[in-house]
């Protein structure tokens, strides 16, 4: 099976650590090779969180730069900054609505225009997939379902080596009872806003 | 099942019957003892969050003397404290299994420094492991233990955070009984170390590190694969990025690779093995040149005329980590083969430079109005501030920039005294609850005694923090509905040290606090500050607040005072408005104490989520 890599860049708090624990359950119901990593140190504190998903025969748990041919980002900033991640074939798929981290309101450092981050994206890989996350998990029900959105949107790509319905599978056995309908309507309206995106 | 790797070693060392295990928390390791502590209340192990590190090795220790399994789990750093406790503890040895667990921090993601562990095992004399995956790291406990106990030495099990922190599909092997209980055999002869015995149980160590040669000689941990007239060395977690360098690099057919798990005493016949059979050897490993070093010294005893390698300028660097990438560049550039004709990479040198998103501390964070308090009561006098490790490091960040030495756990107290003595600046120390217990209490007995002028902050938080809330002797655990705790009060505990000047400050209230911290300034000699507010994060997770958000109304001006000096996270620019999240607001009322125009005020309208 083909190698494929993918990157995962938000802000701590995003639930980008379920979405890649989601992802691996999936690959493990379907008995895909996979191998995770995540930085977390201080995820709470208003960081960075990546994870990385290896999908395939590799044995690293890690993404070296140039090499990512998927990148999910949960905040248009970080998926600009961690663009250099990705090679030039790579899938880009992104929330639109901007967390302008508070260094800005500081006066330190400019927060680029989102229609800007967007160009730039689209310059540099073959596919950007751009959605607001935000407005889709608030339809959901919830804003802490914005990692389940944009796992449909990733799922809508087809670049997985697992299709969609797998994904919703571990959605249903692995996040918790009552929060299951939300995640996989907050799914849903991702899966289908990529259609259209 | 999918296991984190922490996860994985603690179900290794429950597959092992592990009955005590002890650790101060620290990342990478942290999740091991989550685990192990959340299932010593529904069964039989022992497990303590202790005061620090040599106390949770010596806890484990003692269990393993008495013939019980026993382990300790720490940082890389917390290593350095138990040091004292490991290096004898070589010589008396243990009768039940003891592994120690340190796990490394190559890169620095969470920690001070990335010192290389594997050196502890050369200088203690002690075996050492080194899985290179999850699923790995899992068996190895167990393999560890059985070691421990042929050899009667503790026996180090060294991670990296790559392993700590990956997750993989984990296989479950069957949970061993646990030996709880053991009367404790005496036998001063062993474990009293006057030199008389000591001298006698250095030789004892020196034989079982010979045997741990022959172990090491014949494990299975230490594996060789492939073939061919190249050799490549590695351990850890970089045996992943070879196996993947030479699978894309097609080099299947040419390379030997010995990927060694048991790591020291090293397999020096199996190494020479391959030396011999190699033109050229590479030696793929993080951090210091620990196998390299060691093989080299084997290949000149034996003058071998191999070629051998590692850390080089144009091969691997001694900094930060590996990365897939790196491992496949330098082992192409050794070997001289055609690096994969690589994909064409995103050149992201043309990305504008993004505002910095650094970690912050939270919205109604105790600490934030504690700092701001000192900033005000010291303002206009030149003040050093040391600082430790914790939460609170984090106010050395602009804008409120309280931070100005930090090395160690406990370091603020002690370099306190010293600022004090030379500078001719005021000096006020910050630190933690946890790191106090830790280690601020022999510096602050010592400042007492030499009367060193200095005002200590303790920022008592209620938990330790940053590692994910462990409790700590501060903690109030009927609170927590965890029973069967003693509790140390700081404040008592200060004063019975003979600190003369203790006050207690709530640091939401301004005001006052800003009038504590100034008469306590003044005082000569050491001055102790307990600043009690609970971590907004901890009192959210046990219900104890409900959020009351803040907003900014239109008697705002726009001096941003609230917005410069505090940097809060829940404040936004809309436009060339100020506002607040009212999500992220906890009401903590700091802004609004300071702001000119008392313009921030409680947003009455329901927060709807």
């Amino acid at each position: 099976m083909k190698t494929s890599r993918l990157v995962i860049v938000a802000v701590g708090g995003q639930g980008n650590l379920l979405a890649s624990r989601v992802l691996g359950e999936a690959a493990l119901a379907a008995g895909i090779a996979f191998r995770m990593s995540e930085i977390h140190g201080m995820a709470q504190r208003g960081g960075v969180v990546e994870s990385a998903v290896i999908f395939g025969g590799a044995r690293s748990p890690i993404v070296s730069d140039g090499e990512a041919d998927l990148l999910l980002g949960f905040e248009p900033g970080e998926t600009l900054r961690a663009i250099g991640r990705c090679h030039a074939g790579a899938t880009v798929v992104t929330s639109i609505h901007p967390l302008p981290p508070f260094t800005v309101a500081i006066g330190r450092g400019r927060y680029p225009a989102i229609d800007d981050i967007l160009a730039r994206l689209r310059a540099k890989v073959s596919r950007v997939i751009a959605i607001d996350g935000q407005a889709l998990a608030l339809q959901a029900g919830h804003p802490m379902t914005l990692n389940m959105v944009m796992l449909g949107a990733l799922a809508h790509t087809a670049s997985l080596p697992m299709d969609a319905d797998m994904v919703r599978g571990a959605i249903r056995a692995k996040t918790r009872a009552a929060l299951v309908d939300t995640n996989l309507a907050a799914f849903n309206l991702g899966f289908n806003a990529a259609a259209g995106a | 099942m999918l296991m984190l790797g922490n996860e994985a070693i603690a179900r290794g060392a429950l597959e092992a019957g592990v009955a005590l295990a002890a650790t101060y928390p620290g990342t990478p390791s942290s999740e091991i003892s989550s685990n192990l502590f959340q299932i010593s209340r529904e069964c039989d192990l022992y497990f303590e969050y202790s005061v620090n590190e040599k106390v949770a090795l010596e806890m484990a220790a003692a269990a393993a003397a008495c013939g019980v399994r026993s382990m300790a789990i720490m940082k890389h750093v917390g290593l350095n404290v138990a040091a004292d406790a490991l290096m004898t503890l070589a010589y008396v040895g243990v009768r039940g299994g003891l592994v120690i667990v340190s796990a490394d921090d190559p890169a620095m993601f969470s920690s001070q420094n990335e010192q290389d562990n594997r050196y502890y095992a050369k200088l203690a004399g002690l075996p050492m492991l080194e899985p290179s995956s999850v699923a790995e790291a899992k068996e190895m406990v167990p393999a560890a233990f059985v070691i421990s106990e042929t050899l009667g030495e503790p026996v180090l099990l060294r991670t990296t955070t790559r392993i700590n922190h990956s997750t993989e599909a984990v296989t479950l092997g069957a949970l061993s009984p646990r030996r709880s209980r053991s009367a404790f055999v005496r036998d001063p002869q062993r474990f009293v170390t006057v030199p008389a015995v000591a001298r006698r149980l250095h030789a004892r160590l020196l034989q079982n590190l010979a045997a741990a040669r022959e172990l090491s000689e014949n494990s299975p941990l230490n594996r060789i694969s492939g073939q061919g007239a190249w050799g490549v060395i590695t351990s850890g977690v970089s045996a992943l990025y070879v196996e993947d360098a030479i699978a894309d690099l097609g080099l299947g057919d040419r390379v030997q690779l010995l990927r060694i798990g048991f790591s020291h005493p090293l397999p020096a016949g199996r190494i020479l093995n391959l030396l011999r059979g190699c033109q050229r050897v590479l030696v793929v490993e993080e951090g210091e040149p620990f196998l390299e070093e060691a093989i080299k010294a084997l290949a000149q005893e034996e003058h071998l005329p191999v070629a051998i390698a590692g850390k080089r300028e144009d091969l691997f660097s001694r900094l930060y980590e590996f990365d897939p990438a790196t491992v496949r560049r330098g082992v192409a550039r050794f070997f001289g083969v055609e690096p994969r004709a690589a994909l064409a990479a995103v050149d992201a040198s043309d990305v504008p430079e993004l505002p910095q998103r650094p970690p912050n501390l939270c919205a109604g964070c105790s600490h934030r109005a504690t700092f701001y308090a000192v900033k005000q009561a010291a303002a206009g006098s030149d003040t050093i501030f040391p600082t430790d490790i914790g939460c609170y490091t984090l106010g050395f960040l602009p804008p409120l920039a309280m931070g100005d030495y930090l090395i160690c756990m406990g370091s603020s107290v002690g370099t306190a005294g010293g600022f004090a003595r030379v500078s001719g600046q005021r000096v006020v120390a910050f630190i933690g609850d946890s790191t106090f217990f830790h280690s601020g209490i022999p510096a602050l007995v010592n400042a007492v005694f030499n009367r060193h002028r200095f005002t200590l902050v303790i920022l008592d938080n209620g938990t330790t923090a940053m590692t994910g809330h462990q409790p700590n002797p501060g903690v109030d655990m009927e609170q927590m509905g965890l029973g069967g705790f003693g509790r140390v009060a700081i404040e008592e505990l200060v004063r019975a040290l003979g600190v003369s000047h203790v006050s207690v400050i709530r640091p939401f209230k301004l005001k006052k606090s800003i009038a504590a911290v100034r008469e306590a300034l003044e005082v000569e000699g050491v001055s102790v500050i307990i600043s009690r507010a609970i971590c907004p994060l901890l009192a959210k997770s046990l219900k104890q607040t409900r959020a009351k958000a803040f907003t900014v109304s239109e008697r705002c001006r726009n001096h941003r005072d609230c917005i410069q000096a505090l940097a809060c996270p829940a404040f936004f620019i809309d436009g060339e408005r100020v506002r607040i999240d009212p999500h992220l607001c906890v009401g903590c009322t700091l802004c609004a104490q300071i702001c000119p125009e008392h313009a921030i005020v409680p947003l009455t309208a329901e927060v709807t989520p």
